[in-house]
């Protein structure tokens, strides 16, 4: 999947916090101060402050000098990276990757994530919003790369979103600082009178890496996508996984069913804490010649039901071969699913498809023979016998039409119809009598003739005639006749199914 | 001891007897099948829930005949939203034909199984799961043990199963509560008119514990069953073979 990456730069990120915990601090220009070499610098002002000309890298002394009225406050140290993590922290509702990107930024893997608050644009919009509400002054970008949006949020327009494989274009104009180089670079750039990306992007590799080091290229690379960069997310999305390491090799059914009983036992108690359920499941056994023995086991509906799963999983225990012994267990669970536990505890008793004790049964015929076809018909919008019905997808699905029974279906329906001879009068009577498998059927009553077309859109072919007919004991058969009568065709009547 | 006093202990015993084997009594809240006449032949006049009913079939339009008839007792146990496992070997059967016997043909979970054995290990295991109404098989053959162990997995979860039997080679001793063969006659046109009218079947209830055999003829109409004789009638020529020395 493609990826996005949002940048969020927080101009006064100290002195915004700072007046958002001292009102009293609103209005007034102010600075926070580290000690320096004996003596107090400035390291964060405000935008009263820095509308006087009060920039991060001054002398307090300096500044008293010309704006005595400044309130100086002493900076703890380590505050921009205790900030920066509650604020990633808090922006874990908007994507489960977040990066902080010291010294002002944060960094959000949106990767199919925005349209969750319906499209880009709407999403940054949300999120300017809250931190506007906060207090917090911040800028967005939205772009394909990290390098980008880095650059964007800082040196772009306000909240603005690059689409994708565009990039390289909005680059282009932005000054060369937009690249996170190192000081010295930027200087030798600023010299040679290089001063947006535009004007040096184009270069040829080889000149600039003589001239500017492998550093430059890398960090245009990373911006423009040629070069991929990761970012370290603050909460990492720990696999659905479970290991038992035993002291001894196992070596006996027993001991593999206590280790599975251990190892799903913790697993569903982290499952049910978050509200999900196990859909498909591994246990991995590494034996001591290290090859790995394992067994998988799907469910129709998500579940974090214990005895359920090792039910399933007992099945297969046999399938194991552990040879030497087991030294390892490893309880993987790849595909997890929501489950509303509430609705579960209340249909528990219900009669129908949304007892759990059926699907349950499901899991198990399924688990056990793989081969078995376990289907559910659902009416589909179509006459064409054959293509009347659909399988459904989930036990949750419901039919959109309703079943055509306005004229009579045979029980058994044969997959492909059987050719027949009869004997008919033409064109459009049902026949008198006809020849199956060497036997001849005298049909003493009939029904129709029903015209089902084919469905041209899908496939061509002749459309038929169905007879509905019964023999003198009374037994009834579903015959058509394929296309309109006509001499030359020999054989155009077919048998398509058995009425009850 | 008098004669009619004999009479009426033996008939007390008989009713004790069915108590303790747990057939229910005769009341309000047990909905009849709608069969007629024909439930009189099992105990207490109720069609036995909760038990294994055995059909034979003995060509493809039987087998379609019996589908029939079971999709018509299958309507009334699952009309208050029950489901129902179809398990087979093959997949010939047409949902929308269930739809005309009063099933709800979304209510039916369809499993074919590779292997005949499958077939019944997946049965036993339905049968004992509590969140179905029923449970049909289709097989080619059933001996006396694996229906004493069907039988024994319904008696704990009172689910009702049904055991289609396709061309037996041999139909022994069975635990099943009801051996069915239900074959197709002629239907009945009311005044000439034209078309082939309601399906109408010959239902042989070929044995039925603590009941009592006999034959029945019956149509399917759009209200569901109708009886088409009041009474029951005496086991037709092949029935009557086969009760006298079995099916060779």
């Amino acid at each position: 999947m493609k990826k996005r990456f949002a940048s969020l730069w927080f101009r006064h990120l100290k002195t915004d916090w700072m007046a958002v915990g001292h009102p009293q601090l609103k209005g007034i220009p102010f600075v926070l101060a580290i000690p320096n070499h004996g003596k107090l610098i400035v390291n964060a002002s405000n935008h009263l402050a820095e509308q006087e000309g009060v920039y991060p890298g001054l002398a307090i002394a300096d500044v008293k000098a010309f704006l005595p009225s400044l309130k100086v406050i002493n900076e703890r140290p380590g505050l921009t990276e205790k900030l920066l993590h509650s604020i990633a922290h808090w922006c874990i509702r908007y994507t489960p990757v977040v990066a902080i990107d010291p010294p002002e930024g944060i960094i959000l893997d949106i990767s199919g994530c925005a349209h969750l608050w319906g499209g880009e644009e709407s999403y940054i919009r949300h999120i300017g919003q809250r931190f506007q509400q906060h207090g917090y002054d911040v800028q967005i970008s939205i772009a394909d790369t990290i390098g980008a949006a880095w650059a964007i949020a800082r040196f772009g327009k306000e909240n603005s979103i690059v689409k994708a494989n565009m990039q390289f274009d909005t680059l282009l104009t932005l000054p060369a600082q937009a690249l996170r180089l190192e000081t010295s670079v930027l200087e030798r750039l600023q010299s040679l009178g290089l001063k947006t990306i535009g004007s040096f992007a184009t270069m040829p590799r080889t000149a600039l890496r003589r001239r500017f080091g492998n550093h430059l290229l890398f960090r245009l690379d990373q911006a423009i996508g040629h070069e991929d960069e990761f970012i370290v997310s603050i909460k990492p999305i720990l696999p659905y996984e479970e290991r038992l390491p035993c002291m001894e090799p196992i070596r006996t059914a027993e001991g593999i069913e206590l280790a599975l009983q251990q190892l799903l036992q913790a697993i569903c108690k982290r499952l049910i804490g978050e509200g999900k359920g196990v859909r498909e499941a591994v246990l991995q056994c590494h034996r001591v010649d290290g090859k790995i023995e394992q067994i998988n086991i799907g469910t129709n509906r998500a579940t974090a039901h214990e005895q359920h799963l090792f039910q399933l999983f007992a099945l297969k225990i046999a399938q194991i071969e552990p040879a030497l012994g087991i030294e390892l267990f490893i309880l993987k669970v790849p595909q997890v699913e929501e489950v509303d536990p509430v609705q579960e505890n209340l249909w528990g008793n219900r009669i129908g498809l949304d007892n759990p004790k059926v699907t349950e049964l499901l899991d198990r015929l399924k688990s056990r023979d793989p081969a078995c076809e376990i289907s559910r018909f659902l009416p589909a919008a179509h006459y064409w016998p054959e293509r009347s019905m659909k399988t459904a997808d989930s036990v949750r699905e419901v039919a959109t039409v309703d079943w055509q029974i306005e004229r009579p279906r045979p029980t058994r329906l044969l997959r492909i119809p059987e050719p027949i001879l009869v004997t008919a009068p033409i064109p459009d009577y049902p026949p008198l009598l006809f020849r199956y498998k060497g036997e001849i059927y005298t049909i003493k009553k009939a029904d129709g003739p029903e015209r089902i077309e084919r469905e041209w859109w899908i496939e061509k072919g002749e459309h038929r005639d169905y007879y509905a007919v019964e023999d003198e004991k009374g037994q009834r058969y579903w015959l058509y006749r394929s296309g309109h009568y006509d001499d030359s065709l020999s054989n155009q009547w077919f048998l398509h199914g058995f009425f009850a | 001891m008098l004669l009619t006093e004999k009479k009426a202990l033996i008939g007390q015993l008989k009713k004790d007897l069915l108590v303790w084997q747990g057939v229910p009594q005769k009341s309000a809240d047990v909905l009849p099948m709608g069969l007629g006449p024909l439930e009189e032949a099992f105990p207490n006049g109720i069609f036995p829930r909760g038990v294994i009913h055995e059909f034979v079939s003995f060509d493809r339009v039987g087998g379609a005949v019996s589908c029939g008839f079971i999709s018509g007792l299958l309507g009334k146990l699952m009309c208050n939203g029950g489901i129902c496992i179809w398990i087979s070997c093959f997949h010939t059967l047409f949902p929308t034909a269930l739809k005309s016997f009063g099933v709800v043909p979304e209510h039916v979970i369809f499993v074919r199984m590779e292997r005949e054995k499958d077939v019944l290990w997946a049965m036993e295991e339905a049968l004992k799961c509590e969140g179905i109404t029923a449970v049909l098989a289709e097989i080619h053959h059933l001996d006396f043990v694996q229906s004493r162990r069907l039988q024994l997995a319904v008696e704990k979860s009172a689910v009702t199963g049904f055991i289609l039997q396709h061309n037996p080679k041999l139909l022994g001793a069975t635990a099943c509560a009801a051996r069915w063969k239900i074959s197709s006659r002629p239907s009945q046109l009311e005044d000439g008119l034209p078309g082939i009218g309601y399906p109408s079947w010959d239902i042989s209830l070929l044995k039925v514990r603590n009941g009592n055999p006999g034959c029945w003829q019956m149509t399917w109409t759009a209200e569901g069953f109708e009886p088409v004789t009041k009474t029951r009638q005496e086991p037709s020529d092949w029935a009557q073979s086969y009760l006298n020395q079995g099916l060779a």
